[in-house]
């Protein structure tokens, strides 16, 4: 067929625009609010930004609107996703500084629908940007990187200062930096403790499998209590531990607290390491083990030098999963006194202050976003290396 | 020279190797050949101790081979399985290394053989030395399989159905290959395969297993005129054996002085390929070279069908 090219539409874009434009036109961009636990007003941007500033911010809006609908070349869709994105981040900054009386604490500027809408939307235009030029791993390290550091230091300049999760932030901060630690080490070091015992476990399955059922069947049943359930049932226990032995109270052992969480997650983070490794070891090349054995390997050698090593990436991917779930479940600690970044979500429902809640979530979801694609980097230069 | 002494291999109710007995010749090449499921893995497999015998011994160069740890064993001993089982995960180099660095040589020392197996198997080391098992072919990796088994210095060579993966011109090549290594390196080889025509290519000796039992072991020619019984005479090839006994003699050999009228065949050919020659050109008689490309001698078609028979 000949003729003149139609214009296609590209799908994903085509919703997207649909969902930000309705966004802008029935939803707020920022509401004021007069303090932290009143429902707010909505304030249009026009109101707050200079003449300039409302130009530049719909002139960028628009270019992502065309772009997502036109432009099918991956470079672009992502250049004009990312400038979107910094242009609606700086907007709100500017809406917070612009609607707080000077030298007011208790008013509270919180961005609006039309934010959070279009802010999911050009981060969904940037992500599927990203997936169609297929970048390495090691750029999506980088592209990673690049972003926290952007993030990082438009948050150490205070351009969102007057913000109200921003605000939350100022009169938390001093538990801030303490509580996120918690939720690491936490998240962090259950794993590690996993992995320990996990790792063993896993060579058990794979070179006795007469074993192998129990062992996961037993894990599974863990696995399958929900997570406050369990903390409920260590409460017992360890309290009586914590009474029957003197030094066990003394290291921080308690029915509750931080004691019943990290068991918790312990025992949680079991099966996916033990099921993996023993997959992972399972899938080696039969060949290569047997010339191993062969050309005079002993047995810890083979095992180290070669099973483990090619069952490594399957491992990692057990690891993986063992840590964005971590991540996630560290946050129902904060119920039984755990800490950790829950304790602001869950003090922020008591206390129906959204602002509060999103200081925890929002780094929480970074911390796993950020996890994920670490490890999944990981995953995959490993994989690459061998074939 | 390795002696194995009625050796024999049970799991459970199932006898795998029943009460075998062989001596394998210093610097030579030995074949055990035998159906899928004769035993004869089984019985290479006990002389490294990757399978431990249920009673009989084996005497490598008159010691009990359980007198030392099976780990050491296997370090003196070559291995090569079909698949060449080489290590994903390592460079050519590092693979061929495995054996020298678990008797802990010297970095220098290890880098000087690596190369020098590697030229001797026809590898660039500059090209190959640094490059992943997956990026060769299947030939190469077949060699590298085999550089990494002689790696350090191995007297005897265990290799089970290592050309089995191959293609068959590939094959023939790796089997010559094998032919001039172990010429080289004066290597006792023990080799395991199904395949009677590679059993009578590369064996000094070849054992016939049946059902756990050797049946028979000696040269190939008098598996061909004197089989033991009618289970070797089938494996040999009945119909065949004639053409089969000819391959086993070089032109080289059977020459006698005097000229021919036929065409011109290398030293090196089997009379079966010689007398193929002649029936294709119709000719009586096959001058046979020397392998500088002078005249040696002459073939007639009757001198040839005279070594067919027993």
């Amino acid at each position: 067929m000949t003729g003149p090219r139609r214009l296609r539409l590209d799908p994903l874009g085509a919703l997207l625009v649909a969902a930000g434009a309705a966004a802008v036109v029935f939803l707020p961009f920022v509401l004021f609010k007069a303090n932290r636990i009143v429902p707010g007003e909505p304030r249009a941007l026009a109101q707050v930004l200079p003449e300039w500033g409302a130009l530049a911010y719909q002139a960028a809006l628009l270019a992502a609107g065309i772009v997502a609908l036109l432009v099918s070349e991956a470079r672009t869709r992502l250049a004009v996703a990312l400038l979107a994105v910094v242009a609606v981040a700086l907007a709100a900054g500017a809406a917070g500084d612009a609607l707080t009386p000077p030298g007011n604490r208790v008013v509270r500027i919180a961005p609006g629908g039309a934010f959070w809408v279009l802010l999911i939307g050009l981060g969904l235009m940037a992500t599927d940007a990203v997936t169609r030029l297929r970048p390495g791993p090691l750029v999506r390290v980088l592209y990673l990187a690049g972003s926290l550091a952007v993030l990082g230091l438009t948050l150490e300049h205070g351009t969102f200062d007057h913000l109200s999760v921003m605000r939350e932030y100022a009169v938390n901060a001093a538990r801030f930096g303490p509580e996120l630690r918690r939720h690491v080490l936490l998240a962090f070091g259950s794993l590690a403790a996993a992995v320990v015992v996990a790792l063993p476990l896993g060579v058990v399955c794979h070179r006795a499998p007469k074993l192998r059922p129990g062992i996961l069947a037993a894990l599974n049943v863990v696995q399958t209590i929900p997570a406050i359930a369990l903390f409920g049932i260590l409460m017992a226990p360890l309290g009586a531990l914590a009474a029957a032995v003197p030094l066990a109270g003394r290291l921080g052992v308690s029915g509750i607290g931080a004691a019943p969480a990290a068991v918790a997650l312990f025992l949680y983070s079991l099966l996916p390491v033990v099921a993996n490794t023993a997959t992972g070891l399972k899938r080696v090349s039969r060949a290569a083990v047997e010339a191993a054995h062969g050309m005079g390997m002993t047995s810890w050698q083979v095992l180290t030098g070669v099973e483990l090593i090619l069952a490594l990436p399957v491992i990692l991917t057990g690891i993986r999963v063992v840590l964005v779930q971590n991540i996630g479940m560290v946050t129902v600690a904060a119920l039984i006194g755990g800490g950790g970044l829950g304790a602001f979500v869950f003090q922020g429902i008591g206390q129906t202050a959204i602002d509060l809640v999103l200081l925890g979530a929002i780094p929480i979801v970074a911390l796993a976003f950020s996890t994920a694609l670490v490890l999944d980097a990981l995953v995959e230069v490993m994989e690459r290396s061998r074939a | 020279m390795i002696t194995l002494e009625s050796l024999t291999k049970r799991y459970g109710e199932a006898t795998v190797v029943d009460a075998v007995s062989l001596t394998v010749e210093r610097n030579s090449i030995t074949v055990i050949v035998g159906t899928s499921g004769s035993g004869k893995s089984t019985l290479l497999r006990m002389i490294n101790r990757l399978v431990e015998p249920t009673s009989g011994r084996v005497l490598l160069d008159g010691r009990d081979t359980r007198a030392e740890p099976a780990h050491l064993l296997r370090r003196r001993i070559g291995y090569v399985i079909q698949g060449n089982g080489l290590f994903p995960h390592r460079t050519v180099a590092e693979n061929i290394a495995t054996v020298p660095r678990l008797l802990g040589w010297d970095s220098q020392r290890i880098a000087a053989r690596v190369r020098e197996l590697l030229e001797v198997f026809q590898l660039d080391p500059a090209q190959y030395a640094d490059a992943l098992p997956h990026q060769l072919s299947g030939g190469q990796q077949q060699r590298v399989g085999v550089a990494r088994a002689l790696a350090a210095g191995a007297a005897v060579l265990l290799m089970d159905e290592p050309f089995g993966a191959l293609d068959p011109i590939i094959r023939a090549k790796a089997q010559d290959d094998l032919l001039d290594i172990q010429r080289r390196y004066g290597t006792t080889v023990v080799l395991v395969t199904h395949d009677m025509e590679e059993a009578f290519r590369l064996g000094t000796r070849v054992a016939v297993m049946s059902q756990g039992r050797v049946l028979q072991y000696d040269r190939p020619a008098v598996l061909l005129t004197h089989p033991a019984d009618s289970f070797v005479s089938r494996m040999t090839g009945f119909a065949d054996r004639a053409m089969r006994l000819l391959s086993l003699t070089t032109a080289a050999e059977a020459a006698v002085p005097g000229a021919a009228e036929g065409p011109a065949v290398p030293g090196s050919a089997s009379l079966r390929e010689v007398l193929s020659e002649l029936v294709w050109s119709g000719a009586e008689s096959a001058t046979v070279l020397n392998a500088d490309g002078t005249p040696r001698g002459r073939l007639t078609v009757a001198a040839i069908l005279a070594r067919g028979r027993p």
